[in-house]
Order: C-alpha cells, then structure tokens, then sequence
C-alpha cells in the first residue's frame, strides 16, 4: 500500500500539473510560454479588459450557462423523479437513451443537431447552443438528482400526503425542500460544463460566439498566448470555485437525507 | 371497461405518473438526439448539390468513397488505434488508484480522494489540451524546461504535432473518467469475501486474482467503454496537438460539414464511425460479462 | 401484563372479499373483517405474509383489485390517502428531517382553519400527551429512535383521525424501549380512543397490546380473536405454532354413546368436548395440542389434580425464574416440553430421572390429523 500511495500521489500531481502552469505563466512577463520565468506582471489580465470582443462573448456564454443549466436541471427532475419513484414500461431503455450524451462523442451531437438545423431553415445562434448544452448537462443533472432523489425515504412522501396533502403540495413542502441541495449541485454542475464546452459551441454558435470559442480563436496569434494563460486562470479558478460549491450542496444533501457519504459525482 | 376508462386507469397507476414524468426529458432527447441522429443516417444515403440543396434520391456513393478512399481508412485506423492505445494506458493506470483508494484509503477520506481525482475533469477540457500543446511546444515548457536544467541540448522534436501528443493530452484528459468505474465496482466488493478467500488457504496476490479482479471486471469494462467511445470521436486534442499527421476522424467530419460543404460525407463517416464503434462496444461488453463470469459484482450496503 | 378491554362500539372499518395482486403474487387473499370503533386491533403474521399490504390498503397507499373497504360506512374506493380519515405512524418513522419537532407535528394541520396560536397549542398538547413537552424546537435529526416514534405518534394524533395506522412501530427500538412504549401505546390509545391497527410480526407484542389479533399467513387471514382466544383455542396447529409454544402429540377420537373419546399417545384415554376442538370434531386420527404451562411435574409426595402419566426427563433448561423441561412420554419419540415456575427452596430436578407427569384433559386442544 506504500508504494500505491506514492503512485497516488505521482498521479494526481500528473493530473493537476497542467493546470498549475496556467498561473504560473499568466502572471509570468515573458511573451513566450517557456521556462525560465521571467518576471511577475498582471499585464495579461489587464490586456483582458481591452479585449471587448471577448466580453461580448463572456456576457454570450453566461447567458447560454445560465439557460442551460436552468434547462437541464428541471428535465433531470422529471426524469430522476421518474426513474427512483416509479417503475414504467421501457424504463431502461428510456433512461439508456436520455443519458446517452455522456459516451456519445460531442462532434456526432454537434454535427447532427447542425443539419437538422439547417435543413429546417433555421439560423444556429445562442438558441441553438442553448438547445446542444441543454442537452449534454441533462445526464449529468439526472445522474446527480438520481441519488438525491434516491437517497430521499420514501415513506416521508407519503407520510406527507397521509397528513392530508396534494401531490402538489407535498413535492412543495416536502421533496423540493429535501433535493434542494441536490438540484443546486445540478445548476452548478451543468452551468460549469455549458460554460466550458467548445465543439457544440463551435458548431452551432453562428455570428456571436461564446467564451470557448472565442479562446479558440485567440489561440492562433502567439501575441495573445499570455492573454489566454490569464484567461484561461480565471475560467479554471472559476470552475472549480462552482464545483467545490457543488459538491458541498450535495454533501449537505447526503448528509440531510441522514447517509454516510461514498464518493463524488456520478 | 372504456377505452377511455384505461387510459384513466393507466395515467394514475405507478407506470402511467411514470411514463408521464419522463416524458418531458424524453421527449427532448428525441427531438434533439434521436430525430438529429436519424436525419444523419438519411441525408448520408444523399448527394449535396447546393449550399443547403441535396440531391435526395438514394445513393451509396458516399459509403462507397467512405469505404475505399485510402484518405478516409488511414484517418479511421488511426482513430481506433489512438482510442485503443489511449483507452489501456487509461485503465491500466488508473487500475492502481482506484484499487489504492478502495482498499488503502480511511472510509472518512475516499470520497476527498475521489474528489481530488474529479476535479480537473470540472475544468474546460479546450484550456487543458491547449497546455499540453504549450507544453509539449518545440519551444514549449517541457522542452524549455529540460533545457535549463541541463537535461538535454537540444529540445526534443518528437512529442507535438504528432500521434504521440494526441495519445498523451487523451490520455490526460480522460484519467479521470477511468477511475470512477472502477472505483465504484472495488467498493461494492463485500470484504469478506476478500477474508474468506484468505481464510481458505489463499496468497495476498492469488486472492486479488481470484477474488478481486474477476469482482472488479464490470467496472473495467465500464472504464473500457467510458473512455473508448467518446475519445474516438476526439475533436479538439488532434487538432491542437496532433499536427497534420495526428489528425482523427472527427476532424474530417467537421472538414466535411464546415469546409468542403459535403455534409452527406460528413454524415457518413459519422454513422460509420457510430457504427464501428457500437459493434466494438457491444463485443466487448460480451466479452466483459464473459470473464466476470456473469456476475455484476459483490453486494455491500 | 393483564390490561384488558372489550371491543366497543359498531363497527368502524369493514373490509369483504378484499383481493390484491402483485402481478402473479397473490398478496390478499379474500380478506374479510370488521374493527370496531375504539378497538386496538392487531395484524400478526410471518415477514412477507401480506401485513404491510393490509394496512397501506386501508390507509389508501395500494390499490386492490377487488372488494370493499368501508370505513365509516363509506366506501373508500377512489378516495385517496390524503382524503381519509386515517393516518399512519410509519416503520421508518418518516420524520421530516428539514423541519423542527413542532413543523413535524403541526405539518398535517397546515390547512386546517384553526389559527396560528392554535395550531401551535395543538401540537404542543400533542407533544405533551407523548411524553415530549418542551421539545418542540430541536431539530427532528437529532432524536433518538424512541423520540422520533412519539414525534410520529403526536404528528399523526394531532389530526384527531378516526383510525390510526402503526406499521411495526417499535421494531426498530431496543427491547426495553419497547416494552415502555408497549405500555404507552395501550395508555394512549385508552386516552384518545382512537381505533388502532398495529402490524407486528412479534405474536408476544401482540396478544399484550391488543383487544383482538388477526393471523396472517400468506395473505390470508386465518383466524381472528382475542388473545386469549387465539392463544387458548388456535384454530390451526399453525397458527398454535405460531403464538407461544405448543407440544403435539398424535391420536385418534372415537365417538361412543354421545361421547367423544381422544386416545393420546403416552397420556391414554380421555374424554373430550366438541369445545376443545375449535375447528370442529376431527374423528378418525387427530392430533392433540396443549401448551407447556399446562403440564406439572409432581415432586415426591404430592399428587394430581387430574389424570398422571409416567414420563423421563430429557433435558433441562434454566431459565432462572422458570425452568422448561423436555420430557419423554412412555411410548412416544418425540420429547414434549414443560414449564415449571421455580419455587424457592425446590430442587430442580435432573436428566435422566424418572417423573410423574399431571395433566389435565380441559387443557388439551384437538386438531385433525393433518391441519
Ligand atoms: N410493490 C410490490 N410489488 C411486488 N410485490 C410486493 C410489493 N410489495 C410487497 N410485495 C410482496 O407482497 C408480499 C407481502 O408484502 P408485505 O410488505 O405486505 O409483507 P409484510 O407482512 O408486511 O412483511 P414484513 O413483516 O417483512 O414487513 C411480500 O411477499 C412482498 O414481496
Ligand atoms: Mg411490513
């Protein structure tokens, strides 16, 4: 077990090292993305403000965050609800195919929605990346809803409608209230993955494009690099920021529900 | 009983508030996944004449090139190698980590770990390839790095723009991915089966052989497809990283679509790399329920 | 413990020819009863034999496919769980963790027309009746399992329901909390008057709280008394099984001049009445029941009330307060269990040794052969 936790730990400093240059290099004066570091500078994130395009695009990409995850949220509520309370005709196949965007590589989505799109007469915009995203977060609304949902006794539920509630009333006073911490993990989950989505984006964004895409197209002029590092230390601070935040919600959730806690996400 | 009667009946029973329940979500995901994916597969039997006209009479001409243009079969073959490569260097080593956390991690601490593991899979996935191209860069961190410790005189050449970045930055990105299935199926594991088999007369490893690994097998068959099939279908890494000759079959689809606007093209290769996918997929889901030897894991609570 | 009371009242809850499926699992099978208004009823039965389904079919949980559940003379098809005059105390419990004890308790009050001031009296009186008072504001998780059960009790009685519907509900506390709350349970609903329908798989918390005991085996009810009945009079060697110990003996009854005459293997011949045969008199082989506490070993010197069977002592087990003994009757294999009250200053008697067994032929019940 020694020396599974020394590869651990090699691991994880693996899978973090990328994301720690980010900083490294945004607050670094030099032009090229190299070592040795040269001097300390905030120049990059100030050349940030001057870029009003990309605020166009940041203001785009919240919009379309911030739509989507409302979206995927209230689908997964549905469907979470349905598949932890209820048993219906087709149940694993319905399920199998809602949360099928989590394997199926995002160009295949992308393209098909696109000339679905198209061939109806429609223009891509925000709507139709809102369509993609909404989409996409959907699986991962459901399958952090599930366990809210499937953590909840069902006897409470019922115990409310036996003191005399509607159906209605009791989702109210009885099940929102208990999955609350779950649907807030489900709003940040899906808000971070609309937020950092690139080929849905990409595809179907038409003239305004979104954070993603934008960086994508600041990625071709070495000019801009350091602005990128910048760029880029903000959107993965601000990531993890709303993860962290989530996984809170949804451990308050646990423990609320009276469960011993056994993992992460999914 | 009615017909109308029935449907009553049907609508407050267990299975009818159900079916309506998911119908919303259902409903979505077959207008905007369904319907979009069957168009796919109608429009790649068409011929594009016009910017957004088709020739709609049906045709095989466009699996015909698919299937014969040497251009299309090298970018395929590739495709499948690099997601095969990437997928066993994934599962191989996230094997160890997964079985660290599971059995060599307090109950109190997994689910920090697990988190820990999870996170940069959180961060955007376009920021993370992009590093591993400033990294691996001719000029790059890696290269400049080694450079100034003394390591090597001249930067190494052989790690961007080709395959080898690609599998790296996949291998990366999909780390976590991995982890997780495997993870969830050690942890099902009841432990003392584990004692059990010890208390029969069984070695540390010949327990893990006998026991562990046969238990653990849904989750790497999970691990398997849950990294194989989306990297695949890769866009971003080939085209960051992988240079002319680390490009994938998703980059020609989008070629197909955006540039060369011969979308029944692009909607083939797209239903045939579906296709070999799907037929790979469910292969090796057989073979996986095979060697677990049918069972789907230990009980715990 | 003896606190007793005849069922009152007309009848409150009818149910006839009640039927439920599970798609091919037969769950009710022509369930048929009547409790009366005020009664504290049980439901006794093994795990799996159709309790739970029982009760939420009457609380309005489950749907059934055929029949009649009544209560109040109303029939109750169609009337949802939210529009009946019932309410349950749930295994779980089912106290809404992100409320207060008092939000729990005044939550089935929320439409009612009472004031605030009101509302709020009310559930303090509910709370103070289960022995909670001054609990109102604790968070519900942080009470222990014998709270958490008054906080239900109170939730539920609050609402002043005509039947009050108890799920196990001591099974998940410890024994000694159990045994409290058996006593307060019986109190309770003596206080209120409420009819009670508690489902309990545990025969002793039965025949203890209960004015009558429906047995359920397999989704059908197989008998329904009062305890004492069912405990005296069991209709089936199963349902005699299942409540208490009984020993069986095999014989055979005759009927000669009017009479019944039992030939029982190792006791000899003796008179029955058709009284002892509760589910009618099985001429030709039989077999004959009777409960330990009803046989005595003689010590030297005293003699028996009624008849006397030579016997060997197999075993013995001490239980300190009493002692149950396997002995073995002249010409019968199988051993038959006795249990003798310790006297102080009275040996226990040892394996192996030979004794005079005193029984009683009122004591016997006969079964046919092969019930
Ligand atoms: N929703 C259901 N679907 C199918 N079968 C069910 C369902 N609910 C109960 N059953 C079956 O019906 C039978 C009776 O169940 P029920 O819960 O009423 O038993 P019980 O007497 O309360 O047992 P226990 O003492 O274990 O609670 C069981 O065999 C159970 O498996
Ligand atoms: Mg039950």
């Amino acid at each position: 077990m020694k020396s599974l936790k020394s590869y651990a730990i090699l691991y994880l400093i693996f899978l973090y090292a990328p994301i720690f240059l980010l900083p490294l290099f945004a607050f670094n004066s030099s032009t090229v993305i190299a070592f040795p570091l040269t001097s300390f500078t905030t120049e990059w994130f100030t050349t940030l403000l001057t870029l009003t395009e990309m605020h166009g695009a940041l203001l785009n990409s919240l919009k379309i965050a911030l739509t989507s995850a409302v979206l995927a949220t209230i689908l997964g509520i549905f469907a979470a609800m349905a598949a932890t309370r209820y048993t219906f005709p087709g149940q694993r196949g319905i399920m199998g195919f809602i949360m099928l965007p989590l394997v199926l590589p995002e160009i295949i989505v992308a393209v098909s929605l696109l000339i679905v799109i198209l061939r109806m007469g429609f223009n891509t915009g925000a709507w139709s990346v809102i369509a993609g995203h909404t989409l996409i977060c959907t699986p991962f609304a459901i399958a952090i809803l599930q366990s809210a949902f499937a953590s909840l006794d069902p006897s409470l539920e019922e115990a409310a409608y036996d003191l005399g509630e509607t159906p209605a009333s009791t989702f109210r006073l009885v099940t929102l209230p208990l999955v609350m911490p779950g649907i807030i993990s489900a709003l940040l989950i899906s808000f971070t993955i609309s937020m950092d989505e690139f080929i849905i984006a990409f595809f179907l964004t038409g003239a305004e494009p979104t954070l993603p895409v934008y960086l994508f197209s600041m990625m071709r002029f070495p000019k801009l690099l350091p602005a990128v590092m910048a760029l880029g230390t903000i959107l993965v601070v601000l990531s993890i920021l709303l993860i962290v935040i989530a996984e809170f919600f949804r451990r308050r959730g646990a423990k609320r529900a009276g469960l011993k806690d056994t993992g992460g996400f999914l | 009983m009615t017909f109308g009667d029935k449907m009553r009946r049907f609508f407050r029973s267990e299975q009818g508030v159900g079916m309506m329940l998911v119908s919303p979500t259902a409903l979505y995901a077959l207008l905007l996944l369904a319907v979009p994916l069957v168009a796919i597969f109608v429009i790649s039997f068409w011929t594009q004449t016009g910017v957004r006209d088709f020739d709609t009479t049906f045709t095989l001409a466009n699996y015909k090139e698919a299937l014969t243009d040497p251009l299309y079969r090298q970018l395929m073959l590739r495709s499948l190698m690099v997601s095969g490569l990437v997928t066993l260097i994934t599962v191989v080593l996230a094997f160890p980590i997964a079985y660290f956390v599971s059995f060599g991690v307090k109950p109190e601490h997994k689910s920090l770990w697990i988190f820990l593991i999870t996170i940069p899979f959180w961060t955007s996935y376009l920021i993370r390839v992009f590093l591993w191209k400033v990294i691996l860069g001719y000029n790059g961190v890696l290269n400049s790095g080694l450079l100034a410790v003394g390591a090597i005189d001249e930067p190494l050449s052989f790690i961007l723009y080709n395959v080898n970045a690609v599998i790296i930055t996949l291998a990366h990105a999909y780390a976590p991915f991995a982890i997780l299935p495997i993870f969830v199926a050690l942890e099902k594991i009841d432990r003392s089966l584990l004692e059990a088999s010890r208390d029969l007369g069984e070695s540390r490893t010949m327990t893990f052989l006998r026991v562990t690994l046969p238990l653990a097998a849904p989750g790497v068959v999970a691990a398997v497809l849950i990294v194989f099939i989306p990297t695949i279908g890769d866009y971003v890494t080939p085209r960051l990283v992988g240079g002319p000759g680390g490009l994938m079959i998703a980059n020609m689809i989008q070629t197909q679509f955006l540039r060369l606007n011969n979308a029944p093209l692009g909607a083939t290769l797209a239903v045939l790399a579906m296709l070999i996918v799907a037929v790979i997929a469910i292969v090796f889901m057989l073979l996986g329920n095979k060697a677990a030897g049918g069972n789907t894991g230990g009980r715990r609570k | 413990m003896t606190i007793k009371k005849k069922p009152s009242g007309p009848a409150l809850i009818t149910l006839q020819k009640v039927e439920k499926h599970y798609g091919d699992y037969h769950a009710l099978r022509d369930i048929n009863l009547e409790i009366g208004q005020g009664e504290f009823f049980s439901l006794l039965g093994p795990s799996g034999c159709g309790k739970t389904t029982l009760l939420r079919t009457i609380a309005g949980f489950e749907d059934y496919d055929s029949g009649y559940v009544m209560i109040s003379s109303k029939d109750m098809r169609g009337v949802p769980a939210n529009k009946r005059p019932t309410n349950m105390v749930f295994q779980s419990y089912a106290i809404f963790p992100h409320l207060t004890v008092l939000q729990n308790v005044a939550f089935g009050l929320r439409k009612s027309a009472m004031s605030k001031a009101e509302k709020t009296k009310a559930a303090e009186d509910a709370l103070e009746m289960v022995g909670l008072k001054g609990y109102g504001h604790r968070a519900a998780h942080a009470l222990s399992g014998g709270q958490r059960q008054r906080v239900a009790l109170a939730r539920a009685l609050v609402l002043k329901p005509k039947v009050l519907l108890l799920d196990e509900p001591l099974s998940a506390l410890d024994r000694k909390m159990r045994e409290q709350m058996q006593v307060e349970l019986i109190k309770l609903q003596r206080e209120v008057g409420i009819t009670f329908i508690l489902v309990t798989h545990d025969q002793e918390e039965a025949l203890v709280m209960s004015d009558r005991i429906a047995v359920m085996f397999e989704g059908e009810i197989v008998q329904c008394d009062d305890p004492e009945v069912l405990y005296r009079k069991p209709k089936s060697k199963r349902v005699a099984d299942f409540i208490g110990v009984m020993n069986f003996l095999p014989a055979t009854v005759r009927e000669e001049g009017g009479k019944y005459i039992a030939s029982v293997a190792g006791l000899g011949e003796t008179e029955i009445t058709g009284e002892q045969c509760p589910a009618g008199v099985p001429l030709g082989e039989a077999t004959v029941g009777f409960r330990p506490e009803t046989l005595t070993l003689l010590y030297e010197g005293q003699t028996a009330t009624h008849r006397e069977a030579p016997a060997t002592i197999e075993e013995v087990v001490y239980y300190g307060d009493m002692t149950y003994y396997d002995v073995k009757f002249e010409g019968v294999d199988k051993p038959v269990r006795i249990s003798m009250r310790n006297i102080f200053g009275r040996d226990v008697l040892d394996v192996g040794a030979p004794a005079r067994v005193s029984w009683s032929p009122g004591a016997l019940v006969v079964f046919g052969a092969g019930e």
